[in-house]
């Protein structure tokens, strides 16, 4: 029974001691500025949880970081950086966007919500994988790393996208004068879960992606495919695994899982594509995943905590006047923590045990 | 394959001056247009150049550094606010305080260096990994103590914002800059000067001393270096330190030579397409300036189109577009790392962490 319980909570003691020394480090910051670290953080858990205002609003908060979180960590897992989660997901809100309002239209006529929701996340999942497909094609042809196109390709996205909202996709309304595409069809709404609540149905869809993931990567032919070329891509080479193309199928799930987060947001929530509506997902996303080593379950995990933080900071902020701005400090110091894993070990004197998570190799991997 | 890079960074260049050279025609002669680009050019690559540096610099000695981003971004806040306190509070004058926001910046770079060579090199982390954690560990304290020092409860400046000091004033080069047409060309900021300076004095450091020979055969083969005496951890800690000036005196470009202000996320880039310059140049101090200017001159490009607007012809609209012509500095890394243009080899122990024989 102590083994078993041991096997289940020893995974969760250095992420737990890197968010803890995180949050101190924080507190120190909040003392710095001013601010009384205590009141601080307890105005972000009566924010976050205080209410079942507040827990609707700390789980609309996750599903985008669950679904951008999963992103980012299946690409960890096949041994690549996707740090285009952001340009991924704006590409799946837009692609949504036209789904909800100009697909009926150009194909004359109104869609039964039973068709018109799944085809609207289904085309905002298409729209992020192909544009992830694309860093994918480019790692496989020519070894160019995947950071540097991903980001690229995230200014590259804000770029067109600002251009489609701002031109042939504008809101043409008469009194509009903001960077919105109209309003999606009602048919083309991710219901909410409880009446009178912003939570909706995207949740435990992006719970279900999660179980997707897991058991894609852990019982699947393919999914063993991505974890050896991630590992060790030679091996890999040698057990008859064509490596160029599970990269570029894996970089093309991974998009299409922030597709589906950008897609989400702009059905269920926003009802439209606005300029700005991501808050950075797919950014915190990469702290998400790695703070849940790249595993789905602790992915979800990581991704509830962090929304917790974020819809708790208004409170916060509102309460003790520290800024919302300190959640980024902490968010990037946790971080930090689970990166220099060693140093913590070193603070808290715990052993090492386990293999270690192997992400990238320098330009040439 | 050189030739076919420097083929490609001359074609791209002669394009886009072309184009603006055809918009403008009719308002402006087209000598003074080639000039007027190749002064925004030279200016506008600055931290391109910078940036370049600093990779080069951390890792021809084996460290990839990619938070040169984060480091710029850092370095351009925490300079403007030094000069803005030096002028408004200590009461200092603006070039004297413009200089200690420099001094500044450049501190803040070298000391997220430190930190950067202190993960790497110390804790042995994954270098992707550890540059990523200074770029979101910029955004943060930077939105932070933008927030806070300018217009939290504990302002610095009592909720006041008090007037930035300016940029730094243009050097002329004795007899260059008063020559006729071009002279705009050799009237340039400090800064962008530095930046220049420092190509070729990268460039003796690496190719000509005992320390450059020393960095580079950490950067290459450490084991071997370890086996001749060298201390390859000291070696590391010191080229990323220097690189992390270098980046942070890219990031004084942002904020005291081009605009008096600052603002979150300002660096919009610059030190990602800085690390595709350095990958382009093949991690050489010249190649990574070619590379860095093709890169300026596509902003150029865009700043002085913008002048000629109302003379772009109506099916090429599109011209009109910021976001359009913005694109060109994104699209062109990525043709650069497609390969088609060649590929270039990093130095062969880059981004591996040292772990002495024996100790594991």
């Amino acid at each position: 029974m102590r083994d078993k319980l041991n096997r289940l909570f020893a995974p969760l003691l250095l992420p737990a001691l890197s968010v803890f020394t995180a949050m101190v480090l924080g507190g120190v910051l909040i003392a710095l500025a001013g601010g009384n670290p205590l009141e601080a953080y307890a105005g972000m858990l009566e924010g976050a949880f205080g209410s079942p205002r507040a827990v609707s609003e700390t789980l609309v908060w996750a599903t985008p970081y669950i679904l951008a979180g999963l992103s980012v960590s299946l690409a960890f897992r096949g041994g690549l950086f996707n740090i285009g989660a952001e340009g991924q997901l704006a590409f799946g809100a837009l692609s949504a966007a036209w789904a909800g309002h100009w697909l009926p239209r150009l194909v004359g006529g109104g869609l039964p919500a039973a068709l018109h929701v799944p085809l609207t996340l289904l085309l905002g999942a298409l729209a992020g994988g192909l544009w992830a497909a694309v860093p994918g094609w480019i790692k496989a042809r020519a070894g160019g790393h995947e950071v540097i196109s991903t980001i690229m390709l995230n200014y590259v996205a804000l770029n067109v996208v600002s251009f489609l909202l701002n031109g042939p996709m504008k809101d043409p309304t008469a009194a509009n004068v903001l960077s919105r595409t109209p309003l999606i069809d009602e048919s083309a709404r991710v219901p909410a879960l409880v009446d009178g609540f912003r939570l909706h149905w995207g949740f435990p869809l992006a719970l279900l992606a999660a179980a997707l993931v897991g058991w894609v990567l852990q019982r699947t032919a393919f999914g063993f495919e991505i974890r050896t070329a991630g590992q060790s891509p030679d091996a890999a080479r040698y057990a008859g695994v064509r490596v160029g193309r599970t990269v570029i199928v894996t970089m093309a799930l991974s998009g299409g899982l922030a597709g589906v987060a950008g897609a989400i947001e702009v059905s269920a929530l926003h009802h439209r594509h606005e300029l700005g509506f991501s808050q950075g997902y797919g950014f915190d996303a990469i702290a998400i995943a790695l703070l849940g080593k790249a595993h789905p379950g602790g992915t979800v995990l990581a991704a509830l905590l962090f929304s917790a933080m974020r819809s708790g900071a208004t409170r916060m902020q509102y309460l003790t006047q520290v800024p919302i701005d300190v959640i980024s400090v902490i968010q990037a110091l946790i971080l930090l923590f689970v990166a220099a894993d060693t140093l913590v070990r070193r603070i808290y004197r715990v052993r090492a045990r386990g293999e270690r998570l192997v992400l990238t190799r320098g330009w040439g991997g | 394959m050189v030739y076919r890079r420097y083929a490609f960074i001359a074609v791209v260049v002669s394009v886009l001056v072309l184009v603006v050279v055809l918009v403008g025609a009719s308002q402006v002669p087209p000598l003074t247009i080639v000039a007027s680009m190749a002064a925004t050019t030279l200016a506008v690559a600055t931290p391109l150049t910078l940036g370049a540096l600093s990779g080069v610099f951390c890792e021809r000695s084996g460290v990839v550094n990619l938070g040169i981003e984060g480091m710029m971004l850092a370095a351009a806040f925490s300079g403007w606010f030094g000069s803005i306190y030096a002028s408004a509070v200590l009461g200092i004058p603006p070039l004297p305080s413009l200089l200690l926001g420099v001094v500044i910046a450049v501190a803040t770079g070298a000391l997220l260096g430190l930190l950067l060579a202190a993960l790497a090199v110390t804790y042995s982390v994954d270098q992707i990994l550890a540059g990523t954690v200074i770029n979101l560990l910029a955004v943060g304290l930077t939105g932070f103590f933008n927030r806070q020092l300018f217009f939290g409860p504990a302002s610095a400046f009592g909720g006041q914002v008090p007037h930035a000091p300016g940029v730094l004033p243009r050097l002329h080069v004795p007899l260059l800059a008063d020559l006729p047409v071009v002279g705009p060309v050799f009237e340039q900021q400090p800064i962008a000067v530095a930046a220049v300076v420092l190509v070729g004095l990268t460039h003796l450091v690496l190719f000509r001393t005992r320390w450059g020979l020393r960095a580079r055969a950490v950067g290459e083969h450490p084991r071997a270096a370890a086996t001749v005496g060298i201390d390859v951890v000291r070696v590391r800690y010191v080229n990323v330190v220097i690189g992390g000036a270098i980046a942070g005196l890219g990031g004084a470009y942002f904020t005291l030579e081009s605009v008096p202000s600052f603002e979150p996320m300002m660096t919009n880039g610059r030190g990602f397409i800085s690390l595709a310059a350095m990958i382009f140049g093949d991690w050489t101090p010249f190649g990574s300036w070619a590379a860095a200017l093709v890169f300026g001159a596509a902003q150029a490009f865009q700043i002085n189109l913008q002048l000629f607007r109302d003379q772009i012809p109506p099916s090429w609209s599109f011209l009109q577009q910021s976001s359009v012509v913005g694109l060109v500095p994104y699209l062109l890394t990525l043709l650069i790392l497609t390969g088609v243009i060649g590929k270039t080899t990093p130095p062969a122990a880059d981004g591996q962490p040292y772990e002495p024989e024996g100790r594991r």
